[in-house]
This record gives structure tokens, C-alpha cells and sequence, in this order.
């Protein structure tokens, strides 16, 4: 965290970049959304509970996507659920990031040759910043992934905003 | 009661034939009855005093294949107040396979058959509302029959690994 794990012995002034700044007070609030889809969803919780406590990284559960930062993917996404989720991602407001915890929603999981029924990966239909392997991943795991998402936040600068630039990609592919 | 006893009692409400196979290996203990038969036979099980079949406790879709090609559908019934059970099932042809719809006796039915519809694609004569229950409402195929391939896309997403 550089500057402000040091004392403060200025004058109270403390010295940044706005790109630190921003990047700091992003990823010491990550609120994630409420959302599950199996048996992953058990660990999710049991992150966010009292053992694990995923609030002192900041990170508070939304009910709802446009107040949601983090989408965590957690479970197996069948095709039924699949539209869902697209739609769900969709609604949430940039800059938007999303872990995918566990096999099944990397890969497919323990579907991947005979499930009929699931995605192979819910990289298929939106874009994944941090895979967590594991079925289902302990928390230490998840948190982990959080981590790595720390990092991924922490090099992020306003002078390259990547999501805008891939938005105007987008747009001007479709013209 | 014991399983003969609801073997005698069936063949006395509708005559020998009524059952075309007995299966004593089974457990619970199997009997096979014609597809048409099915509602007047499950109306003894679910009405007569001494049966009391109250509950429908599972019904199961079977694929045989085309080799054999045949489908069954295994109905397991369930006596609270008496403790008895019994497995039924029906043989069905493997084009257009269809069977009676138990609902307007049993009302668990309505679910079981929509699945069995749902995965198989056994149709349910007089089911109130025969929607696939799993599957999204535009899939195409029923997933559990032997001959089924996989789609190659499914609203633009591929559903090979």
C-alpha cells in the first residue's frame, strides 16, 4: 500500500498519484454482488462470514448489480441460467470485474464431456479477470483470487482506460 | 399386505391379463401392465380400501436404445397408512412414445411427467401443462435418449468442451 502504511510524520500531508488514489480506494471496496449458483456459493458465504470475514478487504455484498462491483461467478453455469448472467453482467456499472470461482464456471468442472446441459466455462459469455481453480475452492482460495484482483486494480491508470478503449473497439466494429 | 395379495386384488377388479409381468427381483416389487391399462389399474391402486397406493413416490424414464427400441416409464407407489409399496411400469414404443398422464389422481405427477417429458421426450396424454421443467423452454432434443447428440450452439454460445 506504499504512502499511507507509513507514519505519518509531514505534517499530516501525505504525497500520491491520483492514479494510487483511485486505484486504493477502488480496491478497498470491491462490494461484490449477492449471487450464487452451487455448491461454491457455500464457500462464497462462508467467505463473507465471521471465520474468513471478507468485509475487512471491503468487500460488503450488494443486492443489486448497479451497486455491485465484483460479479463472483460461483457455480455451475448451465444454459438456462446462462442469458441470465450475461444480462446480469450487463447491468453492472464499469468498471466492472469478474472472478470465476471454481471448475465448473472455469471450465465446465466435472461436466465437461457429458453435461448437456452446462457452459464450458463462463468465459464464453462474459469477459473473467481472475480464475480461482478448485472444486469447490477453500476460502483462502477465494480470497486469494481477490488478491490477484488486488494486483490486476492496482496497475490500472485513467491515462489508459482499457474498459473505455475495448467500449470504443466495440462500437466502432459495429459501425 | 403382501405382494401377492395386491397381485390378487388387481386381477380381481380386471382379470388375469390385467398384469403381463410379474417381477419378484425387483425391489420393490415389479409389476408390468399395457400402457392403456395403466389409468384403470392405478385408479384400483389409488382407490380400493385395502390398497391405498396414496403415494406416488417417483416416476422413471427409461431409453432402451434403438437396438431394443423401447422406452419404459417405472412408476413407484407408496402406502403410508398400510407400508406397502409397489413399482409399476409401462413399455412404451420408441417413436412417439406416449402414456397416460397420472396427474388427476396423483398431483405429484404433474412435475414428474414434465421432466420425464422434458429429458426423454415421452409424451403425457391429458397432462394439464406438459412444458419442459429443466431444460430452457428453446432447447432442442431431450438430452437423455440414447440416440441424442449434442447442439452445436445454443443462442450463439458452442456447447462442445
Amino acid at each position: 500500500m506504499g504512502l499511507l502504511d507509513k507514519q505519518f510524520n509531514s505534517g499530516g500531508v501525505i504525497i500520491t498519484k491520483v492514479d494510487d488514489l483511485l486505484n486504493w480506494a477502488r480496491l478497498s471496496s470491491m462490494f461484490p454482488m449477492t449471487f450464487g449458483l452451487a455448491c461454491c456459493a457455500i464457500e462464497f458465504m462462508t467467505t463473507g462470514a465471521a471465520a474468513y470475514d471478507m468485509e475487512r478487504f471491503g468487500m460488503a455484498p450488494r443486492a443489486s448489480p448497479r451497486q455491485a462491483d465484483v460479479m463472483i461467478v460461483s457455480g455451475t453455469v448451465t444454459f438456462k441460467m446462462a442469458d441470465r448472467i450475461r444480462r446480469l453482467y450487463e447491468q453492472m456499472s464499469e468498471p466492472r470485474y469478474v472472478v470465476s470461482m471454481g471448475s465448473c464456471s472455469n471450465c465446465g468442472g466435472p461436466y465437461w464431456e457429458h453435461g448437456y446441459h452446462v457452459v464450458k466455462g463462463v468465459d464464453r459469455i462474459i469477459p473473467v479477470d481472475v480464475y480461482v481453480p478448485g472444486c469447490p475452492p477453500r476460502p483462502e482460495a477465494l480470497i486469494g483470487g481477490f488478491m490477484k484482483l488486488h494486483e490486476k486494480i492496482k496497475n490500472e491508470t485513467l491515462m489508459a482506460p482499457t474498459a473505455l478503449e475495448e467500449l470504443m473497439d466495440k462500437e466502432a466494429d459495429a459501425v | 399386505m403382501q405382494f401377492e395379495d395386491i397381485i390378487a386384488k388387481l386381477r380381481e377388479e380386471h382379470g388375469e391379463e390385467i398384469i403381463v409381468e410379474v417381477n419378484e427381483e425387483a425391489s420393490p416389487k415389479m409389476i408390468t401392465v399395457k400402457s392403456e391399462d395403466l389409468l384403470q389399474v392405478s385408479e384400483v391402486l389409488y382407490k380400493n380400501e385395502s390398497l391405498f397406493f396414496d403415494m406416488l413416490s417417483c416416476i422413471t424414464g427409461v431409453d432402451n436404445g434403438p437396438e431394443m427400441n423401447t422406452m419404459e416409464v417405472i412408476y413407484n407407489f407408496y402406502s403410508i397408512p398400510f407400508e406397502h409399496s409397489l413399482m409399476l411400469k409401462i413399455i412404451l414404443p420408441r417413436e412417439n412414445p406416449a402414456a397416460p398422464s397420472l396427474v388427476n389422481i396423483w398431483k405429484t405427477a404433474d412435475w414428474h411427467e414434465r421432466e420425464t417429458y422434458d429429458l426423454l421426450g415421452i409424451h403425457f396424454d391429458g397432462h394439464p401443462d406438459l412444458r419442459r421443467l429443466l431444460m430452457p423452454a428453446d432447447w432442442e432434443g431431450h438430452p437423455l435418449r440414447k440416440d441424442y447428440k449434442n447442439l452445436e450452439y445454443y443462442r450463439g454460445i458452442k456447447v462442445e468442451y
